[in-house]
């Protein structure tokens, strides 16, 4: 990044006024393009991830001055919190449902629809509308599906003869029914994100080991899965920060319910922070969320430094 | 290349087929099933759930669109989306630009900052950010959002045009300079048309994020009349209860426009984010 003599520099050296004149106007230009982003990124994006961090030492409801400093009582307060294990618990479920069940799948199609052709055009631009859709329409959506009174899944347990509970009611089976829900939003997304890394592959590789007899399943399993490994590092990445902010879809599914068993950490923050106006408590689940994200943004330090490369 | 082409072919097998309509099947009949669900009934829904519906009642139809609601909340939301996208086209261009094309002293440093933004959630500061809202009179304005949201997607917007203008051929630019052409006019007549495609995604991303979202305008808004549609149809349904048929109307008329738009920018869409994965 330091300038080292390009072309451009040469011709800058070649009168003193010149090369003066084209720093003036970058200094200029810098002044007008950067300020702009830097100071609504510090102000509302940073400053409060470190406001968050602040108000969790301190006990304050948000009116008049901040006073009373804690130490870290915010923070005993939301680990012994008698739902805050509950609503870990559920999003690291998320973490492994997306990984074990949603990534596998979305790898599953991708490979089959890797081709082109018009019918296979349809079928993923239809995979992929759920993930456009909002996450409350899709959880209404869902609500509906699920709906024991007048929704899909008790009409089709009548058709079959079986008597289905009222899933999103139901402490036992609504983590499950959620999951099912955060399938179809999302294996899309990844879908699309595998199909792109498949067609990378360079076609001559894949005829070779096919002239050289390598089985249909070896293919995908010994060239096509380690060529789109950046991909598939990438999704991860997503699946798992995308899981642990999960929010938008609880809120009209089951609002955390019922009796709070279906909290993620941000609807736990939502429910037990941001409603009741509770600052401290609420910095110190955000300051715990971040932890988390930052522990898995270290461990996968090679996408964030490709990101400072580019 | 003709022969291997053709061999290629045959590559999804009957019992591959067979799989994949099943989860079609899975993806759509949700969808299905919310856009009949408006005309049946209430009672023909449970009888019914896969047929057509006995009468095409579009009362609730016609009841939604007459009502105060629907077109408000889809107009504030369309104010604010395409207020968020046209605000943070500009701020991350311009950003992106100087990063990209501009030599100086700590651009690097500038650069890992704005990416701090992909590490975490949005959501954590989310309670310090309503404080200094309420502090600077921002809560209950559509511009308190544009503005929020335009400063949330500074971080993926500047990346995706950071990474654009990188590719872009040197040569125009360093010939621009030397005619003597400043920064401000390189980025505006030449920079900018020559990025419509990046702009196309990144505006269509950050268009559907708005417009999808539900936390932020659910922390900022209090008036009914402003309520974004998410808030709409949120609290449309916490009114009607489970008068299914009138909220599944409500949710196909607010997803409509949705998928319309999708269909038009799907190849924006699919090439940021396809874009975005094989760069990673």
């Amino acid at each position: 990044m330091t300038s080292v003599a390009t072309g451009t520099d040469l011709g800058e050296r070649a009168t003193l006024h010149r090369r003066r004149y084209t720093d003036r106007k970058s200094i200029i230009a810098l002044l007008l393009f950067l300020p702009p982003s830097l100071i609504l990124f510090t102000a509302f994006v940073v400053l409060p991830m470190i406001d968050a961090a602040t108000f969790s030492f301190f006990d304050w409801n948000g009116y008049g001055p901040i006073t009373d400093f804690v130490g870290f009582e915010n923070y005993a307060d939301v680990i012994t919190h008698r739902n805050f294990g509950t609503a870990v618990r559920n999003s690291l479920i998320v973490v492994a449902v997306s990984l074990l069940i949603q990534l596998p799948l979305a790898m599953w199609c991708a490979i089959a629809l890797a081709e082109r052709g018009a019918h296979i055009n349809l079928i993923r631009v239809l995979f992929f509308l759920p993930y456009m859709l909002a996450e409350v329409a899709a959880g209404l959506i869902w609500k509906f599906v699920y709906d024991g009174n007048y929704g899909l899944l008790p009409a089709i347990g009548g058709a079959i003869g079986v008597d289905m509970p009222f899933v999103l009611g139901d402490k036992l089976w609504v983590i499950p029914a959620i999951m099912l829900v955060i399938t179809w939003k999302y294996f899309g997304f990844h879908m699309m994100i595998f199909i792109a890394g498949l067609q990378s592959i360079p076609n001559e590789v894949i005829e070779a080991a096919r002239l050289d007899g390598v089985k249909k399943w070896q293919i995908v399993r010994h060239i096509k899965i380690p060529m789109i490994r950046s991909a598939i590092v990438i999704s991860v990445f997503f699946a798992i920060t995308g899981a642990l902010q999960l929010f938008d879809l609880i809120i009209p599914l089951s609002n955390g319910g019922p009796s709070h068993s279906s909290h993620t950490i941000v609807t736990f923050l939502y429910q037990f922070g941001i409603l009741r106006m509770k600052l401290g408590f609420g910095g110190a689940v955000s300051v715990l969320l971040f932890i988390a994200c930052v522990i898995v943004a270290l461990a996968y330090r090679r996408i964030l430094f490709k990101v400072e490369q580019n | 290349m003709a022969v291997t082409s053709k061999k290629r072919r045959p590559v999804i097998s009957p019992v591959q087929w067979i799989s994949l309509m099943v989860v079609v099947a899975f993806v759509i009949v949700p969808f299905y099933t919310t856009a009949l669900g408006g005309f049946k009934e209430i009672g023909e829904l449970r009888v019914n759930p896969f047929g057509l519906p006995a009468s095409w009642d579009t009362v609730r139809f016609a009841e939604i669109l007459g009502g105060p609601r629907y077109f408000s909340s889809l107009g504030n939301s369309l104010l604010i989306a395409g207020g968020t996208v046209v605000l943070s086209t500009l701020v991350a261009s311009m950003t992106a630009f100087a990063l990209a094309h501009i030599k100086f002293f700590g651009s690097r440093f500038i650069l890992g900052y704005l990416m701090l933004g992909l590490l975490f959630p949005a959501a954590t500061g989310i309670l310090p950010l309503f404080i200094k809202m309420r502090d600077l009179g921002m809560l209950d304005s559509h511009w308190g959002i544009i503005i929020v949201q335009v400063a949330f997607s500074v971080s993926f917007s500047v990346l995706l045009f950071h990474n654009f203008f990188k590719e872009l051929p040197k040569e125009l630019i360093d010939a621009a300079r030397m005619d003597n052409c400043g920064y401000i006019r390189i980025y505006w007549y030449i920079t900018l048309p020559l990025c419509l495609p990046i702009i196309a995604t990144v505006g269509v991303f950050n268009f559907v994020g708005s417009w999808n979202s539900f936390l932020l305008p659910l922390i900022v808004l209090n008036s009914e009349a402003k309520y974004t549609w998410p808030l709409g149809i949120m609290q449309f349904q916490g009114q009607y209860g489970s008068d299914w048929p009138r909220i599944l109307a409500f949710l196909t008329l607010s997803i409509l426009p949705a998928i319309a738009f999708f269909l038009l920018a799907q190849r924006y869409v699919i090439s940021g984010l396809t874009g975005g994965a094989v760069k990673g």
